[in-house]
């Protein structure tokens, strides 16, 4: 039976296909197998360690313990507690700040978006130094305000949760902004002008127009920080006093104690169990692809 | 091409066995001002008069000896550490034990060592206070540094439960010699921390390294921490406002062990031997106010009387202290901390 013409163009269509699908693969197989190796395995074994315990046989004691004790309920607590805080200040902070970015011309908001950026080229560990040098019973901020008289006495700002969220939020604004900002550009400004044409007040116009268009940049901006937070250990560490304990500290603090890795390794598992749970909660209200970067 | 080759292979083969007849050492320490003084007393002396080369490293304790025992990639011989962790870390199988008849121990201190690690300086955990607050005479004992009406002001306290315990006993009562039998359960531990709990709303920081209470004294941020004694010392050269006692301190060492499977073992132990000796650790003492372990340090006359009333291992002082009980750490020291942790994160 010959083949028509047709047929032959469709077999070679799907050769081409073909090829170019195996073309594809081959071209991203050494990022592939990257993240093989230094994501998809050591999570395994991440998993796998934590099942094993003190004895070096399978065990659910590292489990067992986070129900046993109350320290680690309280530990994610906190950490939750300070996660959703920082975004949260972060939001009230960031997007007016975006706001006002994205209504400057383009050159001065280049400069701005630079001074932004700014505290990324100090290292992590340095700023919240700073901020603890700032913050301390006699440091900078206690010593102007008592010489202004905006209080008599030192106040506790730092060894504290203050103190812990005036550094992490310090650090994770330029998360928030970026997107925010991003988002806030993209949005065409003839949308308000019409809705001003149609009769709208500034402050309707803004809130029912712009607003909402503005709301993936500002998912995409709070999840990440959120996330981000969730994993700190610096600034707590070094601001909290000891007394603002969030489960990477702990994970350090059980590597050092416990014979096991597993003691670390489960916290290390429930972190991320918890963090994938949030993301996929999230998934369902915000593309996570346009988050990072990829298209609709 | 082959005949060349084979030079080449014996050559570098020579090469090799001239390497190996100098014998070199990969110590680790803990950094900062503490390893320097190991490095001009000890290291770097005792390196000059054997002939071994010594590499430095430093490191994070324990924990990165058992990640190489376990990966079998041992790359350290020696590491400095604290005798409690070290005590532990011996237990798991993660050290050498140490050959005494190698490494002369005779005028030790007995205490002041043990199967897997010898004793390199002796230190204090102490109550400090702020002289600007307290003046030269604070706190007396640990009673007052648990009373906050006698002396009021803020507290900082250690972030876990090393060294931590003791002190709340002996401010509640307990005579420094019952200590350990009190704490021997889990009913002790929790009347230790119970008391803890108490002070806890004046404490205002818990500490988690020597520069973080050192810097806090230096700053005046709190009027009364526990903490090493040496920090404290430097603390005050530095300009801050800080004494501390030794009336019922708790004396503790720091201590040389030999990770399983170290690279070159026998030198390790070699020169272990050669840093114990009295000649080096009589210098210590000027680059950092931590006492010999070994006794006769005191006798070469490198040590000013004056100097050695500073020490924390000075017979006045050592008679002050409760001796830390390595038995109790390795017994108690997880399910302890574990307690303890309930208590940090009420």
């Amino acid at each position: 039976m010959a083949m028509t013409a047709t047929d032959t163009n469709r077999a070679g269509l799907r050769r081409d296909g073909h090829l170019e699908k195996l073309k594809l693969f081959g071209l991203s197989s050494p990022a592939l197998l990257m993240v093989l190796v230094i994501l998809v395995i050591p999570v395994g074994w991440l998993f796998y360690v934590s099942f094993v315990g003190a004895d070096g046989q399978f065990s659910l004691e590292n489990y067992a313990r986070m129900i046993k004790r109350k320290s680690y309920f309280r530990i994610f607590m906190t950490t939750f507690q300070v996660s959703l805080l920082t975004t949260g200040i972060c939001i009230v902070i960031g997007y007016p700040l975006a706001y006002f970015l994205s209504q400057l011309p383009s050159r001065l908001a280049n400069l701005c978006l630079i001074t932004v950026l700014l505290p990324f080229w100090t290292s992590l560990l340095v700023r919240t130094y700073a901020w603890l040098v700032l913050l301390q019973k006699k440091g900078l901020v206690n010593d102007w305000a008592i010489s202004l008289g905006l209080w008599d006495e030192p106040i506790k700002i730092v060894h504290n949760m203050t103190g812990t969220l005036i550094g992490m939020v310090h650090i994770m604004l330029p998360f928030l902004i970026l997107p925010v900002y991003n988002a806030m550009k993209a949005i065409d400004r003839d949308y308000l002008k019409a809705a001003s044409n149609l009769g709208a007040s500034p402050r309707k116009a803004f809130w029912t127009v712009f607003f909402p268009l503005s709301t993936p940049g500002l998912f995409a901006g709070s999840l990440m920080v959120f996330v981000l937070c969730l994993g700190f250990f610096v600034t707590p560490a070094v601001l909290g006093g000891g007394k603002v304990i969030m489960v990477s500290m702990k994970i350090v603090s059980n590597i050092e104690l416990f014979v096991n890795w597993g003691a670390a390794s489960a916290l290390g598992v429930v972190l991320l169990v918890l963090t994938m749970a949030i993301l996929w909660i999230a998934s369902r209200f915000v593309n996570l692809a346009a988050m990072t970067g990829g298209g609709h | 091409m082959k005949r060349t080759l084979g030079l080449t292979l014996a050559a570098s083969l020579l090469g090799t066995a001239v390497y190996a007849q100098e014998k070199t050492v990969t110590i680790a320490s803990w950094g900062g001002s503490y390893q320097e003084a190991q490095s001009k007393a000890l290291f770097d002396p005792a390196a000059a008069n054997t002939g071994i080369i010594v590499k430095q490293e430093t490191y994070g304790g324990m924990s990165d000896v058992r990640l190489q025992v376990s990966s079998g990639a041992v790359s350290l011989d020696i590491v400095a550490s604290g005798s409690g962790s070290a005590a532990r870390a011996g237990a798991e199988g993660l050290l050498e034990p140490l050959d005494y008849s190698i490494i002369d121990v005779s005028t030790f201190y007995p205490t002041l060592k043990s199967e897997f690690c010898v004793g390199g300086d002796v230190f204090s955990t102490v109550y400090a206070w702020n002289t600007a607050t307290y003046g030269d005479a604070g706190p007396q004992n640990w009673a007052d540094f648990f009373d906050t009406e006698k002396f009021p002001g803020k507290r900082a306290y250690r972030n876990k439960v090393a060294g931590a315990l003791e002190p709340a006993l002996m401010a509640d009562g307990v005579a420094p010699e019952d200590v350990y039998t009190v704490l021997d359960s889990e009913e002790g531990i929790e009347r230790a921390i119970d008391k803890i709990r108490e002070l806890k709303p004046n404490i205002d920081v818990f500490w988690s390294s020597g520069a973080q209470h050192a810097q806090l004294m230096k700053d005046g941020e709190v009027d009364m921490t526990t903490g090493w004694n040496g920090r404290f010392d430097n603390a005050a050269k530095d300009g801050g406002k800080v004494k501390y006692s030794f009336n019922q301190a708790l004396l503790d060492y720091d201590c040389f062990a030999i990770p399983k499977g170290a690279p070159n073992k026998d030198t390790a132990m070699e020169f272990l031997a050669e840093i114990s000796k009295a000649e080096y650790q009589d210098d210590l003492p000027k680059y950092i106010t931590y006492g010999p372990t070994n006794k006769a340090a005191y006798d070469t006359g490198e040590i000013s009387a004056e100097v050695a009333a500073g020490l924390p291992s000075s017979p006045a002082n050592a008679a002050m202290q409760l001796p830390v009980s390595l038995e109790w750490y390795a017994k108690w020291e997880t399910i302890a901390d574990e307690m303890y942790q309930e208590m940090l994160t009420e």
